[in-house]
């Protein structure tokens, strides 16, 4: 029998370092356990973008988005860094956003995860900090394939601008990992479905994957240039915008727009999900 | 602050209210538990027991009164309580990514135990509770006894100063809880401090040291299991079945036979509570006789914590 403490004997700082060393541990574990299953699960919705819109419509004489008037941009050249954005947002929705409504919900694991010797706030950071290391792989393995699947004669115009990627992908990571955190504390896990419909849907088909934000121009009432304005409160716009200018050299949004509203997304998205996360262990 | 070095948990005016009800969930709670105790709180649904058990395990905030586990105050260093406090919660909060030995390695590291010592200790528990043969079983596999020895197991992987369960043997079979109850026991005599919530009076009456009666948020009474049945003043319970006429029973017996202390009728079945059992099965019998009652069935017990609960309470704990 080991003696029973009867005082604790380490500081609040010192516990929680590595209580939050063991909980990444945990998560880094679970992910190389299920590494096939997570590759898989990241790949299929790029791979079947890229294989629909790059080889089976050129090959079927099928033109998307009409004529191409701006020259020289494919729409490989468009589409290939929008599946990298849309993949670091689905990794954030996966592996937070799903889990966490799992722990929460029928599991209950949450209970245990948060007795962890540490405050409450930093179990849900290590969450955020698998869930931005599990982005980061995800876009390291979709964008060469991404740049690949497509029919001969399509060409995706790749340029790499490795100061942005080094910088725009990890804030990019961390606020669409922020946005699952969110979106997990959020909804209910039963009403998940909704989530996906009200929520994931809408960001992702007007968050400029298929379509550069500058293109959306024409879009207009009046002089009024509505759904260019609209889509502005997408954090997915500034994800796409960011890895267009990263990975090629076609138009985009000003990069001294992108950088400081990816960072104030991934702020707002972290204390109000860490907030969230609080209220909904605490009562 | 100073808290005696005898107390592993101290409650003072202890209360919460929530939000929209009328009555505080806890309601001026002075609770003290000694080190190496088995300590019970037995109570119906609703009678503030796990919310208390959640004011004490840092998941539910105080509205006021102060609460302390081992010394600290639970609610200024709710991270430093949690480091010596040991979990079995209502539900299987199992990882369910990861196998039965991995659930206690992790739990090791995440209480700060290096690597090496997280093995052995992971190793020496599964053989100890009996699953060094589902080691490496996923925890989807274990039948409901095993995952709440699992957990019991992760609980006191960190030595923790006190082990808290929450309805422990709820929904388990038969056997299971007794090989629960065996196990509470040994760890119990090993030094560990336990706090339980049930609302079994077998629970709490057989494994508990002592027991406080929670109702309505409140204390009705605190003492050994044996100190509460005494305190019914009687020693020898008498249930009769008739198949009519309980009340002139009843009646009858409160005249007529020496040594009762109370009566009381629900269905056709009258208990007797008495003090002194000389020749009572006659007695009884002949009152009866007298009465012109006929009797079906008839038995006789020693004073039960259920009997010390419905004198306090008014109601059946089994009525709830």
């Amino acid at each position: 029998m080991t003696m029973i403490e009867t005082r604790p004997t380490r500081t609040v700082l010192s516990a929680s370092r590595t209580a939050l060393g063991a909980l990444i541990l945990r998560d880094l574990v679970v992910l190389r356990k299920q590494f096939r299953e997570f590759v898989l699960r990241t790949l299929i919705q790029p791979f079947l973008l890229c294989f629909v819109f790059l080889f089976v419509f050129p090959k079927i004489g099928q033109s998307v988005g009409g004529t191409a008037t701006k020259g020289s941009l494919s729409f490989a050249t468009i589409l290939v860094p929008g599946v990298v954005g849309i993949s670091i947002l689905f990794q954030g929705v996966q592996s937070i956003a799903l889990t966490m409504a799992q722990e929460f919900g029928f599991t209950r694991e949450i209970e245990d995860r948060v007795q962890a010797p540490c405050p409450i706030w930093l179990v849900a950071l290590s969450k955020v900090i698998s869930g931005t290391v599990q982005a980061l792989i995800a876009a390291a393995i979709v964008f060469p394939i991404a740049s690949v699947v497509h029919a001969a004669g399509v060409t995706a115009d790749i340029s790499l601008h490795w100061l942005i990627i080094v910088t725009l992908v990890p804030i990019a990571c961390v606020s669409m990992a922020g946005l699952g955190l969110v979106l997990g504390t959020s909804f209910e896990p039963r009403n998940i479905g909704l989530m996906f419909g009200f929520v994931i849907l809408p960001i992702t088909f007007l968050g400029g994957t298929y379509y550069p934000w500058t293109h959306l121009a024409p879009v207009k009432i009046g002089g009024f240039h509505w759904l260019q304005t609209l889509v502005l409160v997408n954090p997915l716009i500034y994800v796409n915008e960011g890895m267009r200018a990263a990975f090629t050299n076609a138009p985009h949004m000003h990069l001294y727009v992108i950088y400081p509203v990816m960072m104030g997304f991934a702020v707002t998205f972290l204390s109000l999900g860490l907030r969230n996360f609080r209220r909904r262990v605490l009562s | 602050m100073t808290t005696d070095v005898t107390e592993v948990i101290r409650t003072e005016d202890l209360t919460k209210s929530y939000p929209g009800m009328e009555q505080p969930a806890v309601n001026g709670l002075n609770l003290s538990v000694r080190p190496g105790e088995i300590f019970g709180l037995l109570g119906p649904n609703g009678a503030g027991k796990t919310t208390t058990a959640g004011i004490l395990t840092t998941r539910v905030v105080p509205t006021s009164g102060v609460a302390y586990v081992a010394g600290i105050n639970v609610a200024k260093h709710p991270a430093l309580v949690k480091q010596v406090s040991g979990i079995v919660s209502q539900q299987n909060t199992l990882d369910r990514q990861l196998n039965v030995w991995e659930n206690l390695y992790f739990h090791g590291r995440l209480f700060g135990i290096n690597g090496r010592e997280s093995r052995r200790r992971a190793d020496d528990l599964l053989e100890r509770f009996s699953l060094t043969k589902w080691a490496r079983a996923s925890v989807y596999a274990l039948s409901g006894g095993m995952a709440q020895r699992l957990m019991v197991a992760r609980a006191i992987f960190h030595s923790p100063s006190v082990l808290f369960l929450d309805e422990p043997t709820a929904g388990l079979d038969p056997q299971s809880r007794l090989a629960l109850w065996d196990m509470l026991q040994e760890l119990n005599a090993a030094g560990q401090t336990v706090v339980l919530t049930t609302h079994y009076m077998e629970e709490a009456d057989q494994l508990c040291d002592r027991v406080a009666i929670m109702d309505h948020g409140k204390i009705l009474a605190l003492d050994t299991p044996s100190s509460l049945k005494q305190s019914t003043g009687a020693d020898t319970i008498v249930s009769v079945k008739v198949d009519a006429g309980g009340d002139l029973l009843a009646s009858a017996l409160e005249a007529q036979l020496e040594g009762v202390v109370s009566t009381r009728v629900v269905e056709n079945v009258v208990t007797v509570h008495v003090q002194g059992h000389d020749r009572l099965v006659p007695r009884v019998v002949g009152v009866a006789e007298t009465s012109h009652v006929q009797i079906l069935d008839l038995a006789v017990t020693e004073p039960r914590l259920e009997t010390v609960y419905i004198n306090l309470t008014g109601k059946d704990l089994r009525e709830i």
